[in-house]
């Protein structure tokens, strides 16, 4: 007989023996559908709430920042058969440029896996309004290649993004404290004498606090005059296409180029460390989940073997192979847990929408459509896996004994 | 169905040579049930076993439904010798050549009484045609339960049940059919009708019937009856003619 022909058979057996024991297929398939909707809404929600925080950090941040080595003291090698002892105090940091940064921007803008390059100069100034002061970080953009790493045209409240011809753009919180509007005026103090003083153009809010308070956006060439590195940056900022690949890249860049690469993953380890025990969470809750629904079917399964063993017996009585049998019950793991989480997927996918509308609003939790095809697909191989162990039980009674079962 | 049976010599179904069967093999505990049994049933005929409980008349019918294998010795169904063949070439033989009759009737409560006399069919090859329906639904008429065909076995009575479960026998034409005590759970009357049902089908269809039986009125109904005692056949006589 053909397998195609067999299956039918045992395609119609499956379905009126779950169909017989309605109650308990009922029983079964509603914790199949439950343990699906747990993880599919688990799922969900962790992927979504990490995407929303790595997109939050990396929005207000490059992914790697090029920046020059630290200047070291150079400590002469003792001569021969001498000892020296040593006693060094660090260097002080002093703003300085990287050093032929053109040509640095230019080889970097040929890397396939970077996609956007950003000069910038930033150093420490005081702002001043009236009698009102505050600590600012200047940073001297070229703002085409700027708005590539970090958009902030999008995060303007106020006015337009415009940093050139003594226009500068603040933060939201920095305009609060110096009590500044569009238009009004800003001075700005690098310190030895170097003073500028400038109108403001937009206001941003990228929500991050220490930002809104202290970046304060002008040209590149004003800013190298304040900080008194004419044609100089300080830092070079990419991103990469690949977020993850981040810290291998940065590796990369620092050998090639001899400078100091910082991937966002060096700067943000227990960002990146707290994403991964979530996803470890979550992956033990799946896996837990999906091993006690494998247990409720396997013994689910089990108690009809030994309900319907007579019933077995007089099928193998009346010619139906070993393998039909064991296929009987296989197909009524799978379809437990086909039907099971597919109810429970509606579930999750319902549950998630419900998050989305009445939840706290913080974040939209977006589906990956194939996430409810995968969990049916996935709690379908384990209906017929947890099927396994009552099948072969059931293809390995003896007919003779097994219509005799009472 | 397009399968043919192997060929077997002129008119046996059934022939076993010098059977034994025992249980418990290599163990202190081993006894022999069946001592050697010799025995051959020919198409058409109908043949009561016989014997007291303990005798191995049920053993004796598993071996001959190939549900078990002799121990030693063979056993014959339709020409093919049995003892060596595999579980899968026996299943396949028992789907072509035998149908069952159980004294419980062992219909499947999931199905309705027409889908378990189709039940045989479908298990060897899939979705049943028109012609075995119109096939089981004769059958069912023929068992006088046409009315019944889409009701639950749960639904009729216990007579009603062991016709379908006759049914079902029937329903592959099997050369041989095997009945055990088939009547052993039913009142008097209801037995009658199953023997006369049996009588009728041995008729029509020609097929070789064997009964266990404990009633000896029933079985002296058969043209032969076959005694089986303490695992050896004493007496294997034709009946005299009483219908």
């Amino acid at each position: 007989m053909r397998l195609a022909d067999s299956l039918w058979t045992e395609w119609k057996i499956a379905l009126r023996f779950l169909l017989d024991n309605r109650m308990q297929t009922l029983l079964i398939m509603f914790g199949i559908a439950v343990g699906s909707a747990v993880i599919v809404f688990i799922t969900a929600l962790i992927t979504g709430l990490q995407a929303n925080v790595v997109e939050r950090t990396l929005g207000t941040q490059a992914h790697i920042r090029i920046l020059p080595p630290d200047e070291v003291n150079r400590i002469l090698p003792a001569t021969d058969h001498t000892w020296s002892l040593v006693l060094e105090s660090p260097r002080a940091q002093r703003l300085r440029s990287i050093i032929n940064w053109q040509n640095v921007r230019d080889v970097l803008d040929q890397d396939a896996q970077i996609l956007a390059v950003s000069p910038v100069i930033s150093g420490p100034a005081i702002a001043r309004r009236g009698v009102a002061r505050a600590s600012v970080a200047l940073l001297g953009i070229d703002p085409p290649r700027y708005q590539r790493i970090i958009p902030l045209a999008d995060d303007l409240i106020a006015g337009q993004f415009t940093v050139g011809a003594g226009h500068a753009v603040i933060g939201k919180e920095l305009a609060r404290d110096l009590g500044l509007g569009i238009g009004d005026k800003l001075r700005l103090d690098a310190g030895e004498g170097r003073e500028a003083v400038v109108d403001i153009a937009g206001i941003f809010e990228l929500g991050v606090r220490e930002l809104d308070a202290r970046y304060v956006y002008l040209d590149l060439k004003q800013a190298q005059t304040l900080l008194d590195l004419p044609g100089g940056v300080t830092v070079i900022d990419t991103t990469v296409a690949e977020i993850f690949e981040a810290d291998q890249v940065a590796e990369r860049l620092a050998r090639l180029t001899g400078l100091r690469a910082e991937s966002w993953m060096e700067t943000n380890g227990q960002l990146l460390n707290a994403l991964a025990s979530q996803s470890m969470t979550t992956e033990m809750i799946r896996v837990f989940v999906g091993i006690s629904v494998a247990f409720g079917i396997a013994s689910v399964l089990a108690v009809n073997v030994v309900q319907r063993t007579r019933e077995i017996g007089i099928l193998r009585a009346m010619g139906s192979p070993r393998g039909q049998i064991l296929r009987v019950f296989l197909l009524q793991g799978g379809l437990l847990g086909l039907l099971g989480s597919a109810c429970g997927g509606g579930v999750g996918w319902g549950l998630v929408q419900v998050f989305n509308l009445f939840g706290p609003r913080l974040f939209t939790i977006p589906v990956d459509p194939t996430l409810v095809p995968l969990a049916m697909l996935v709690a379908t191989i384990t209906g017929v896996l947890a099927a396994a162990m009552p099948a072969r039980r059931a293809a390995r009674y003896d007919p003779a004994v097994a219509i005799r079962y009472v | 169905m397009s399968e043919t049976l192997p060929a077997s010599p002129a008119n046996e179904v059934l022939r076993l040579e010098q059977v034994r069967k025992a249980f418990n093999i290599g163990t202190p505990l081993e006894t022999e049930v069946l001592h050697g049994i010799d025995l051959r049933l020919n198409r058409g005929e109908l043949a009561a076993l016989i014997g007291p409980s303990g005798s191995g008349k049920s053993t004796l019918l598993n071996l001959i439904g190939l549900l078990d294998t002799p121990s030693s010795g063979e056993l014959y169904v339709l020409g093919q010798a049995t003892r060596d063949s595999d579980d899968e070439a026996r299943t396949h033989l028992r789907n072509q050549a035998i149908g069952f009759v159980f004294q419980f009737h062992h219909l499947i409560s999931a199905f309705s009484v027409l889908e378990n006399v189709l039940m045989p069919l479908m298990i060897r090859h899939g979705k049943p045609s028109h012609a075995d329906i119109d096939l089981a639904r004769g059958l069912l008429d023929e068992v006088g339960l046409a009315q019944f065909a889409d009701k639950k076995p749960t639904q009729i009575s216990g007579g009603q049940q062991q016709r379908v479960a006759i049914a079902r026998a029937l329903v592959t034409r099997p050369p041989l059919l095997l009945a055990d005590e088939p009547t052993g759970n039913l009142d008097t009357r209801t037995a009658q009708s199953v023997f006369e049902l049996f009588h009728r089908i041995n008729a029509q269809f020609g097929c070789a019937i064997l009964v266990v039986t404990h009633d000896p009125r029933l079985a002296a109904d058969c043209g032969r009856t076959i005694q089986l005692v303490d695992g050896h056949i004493v007496s294997d006589a034709a009946n005299s003619p009483s219908r």
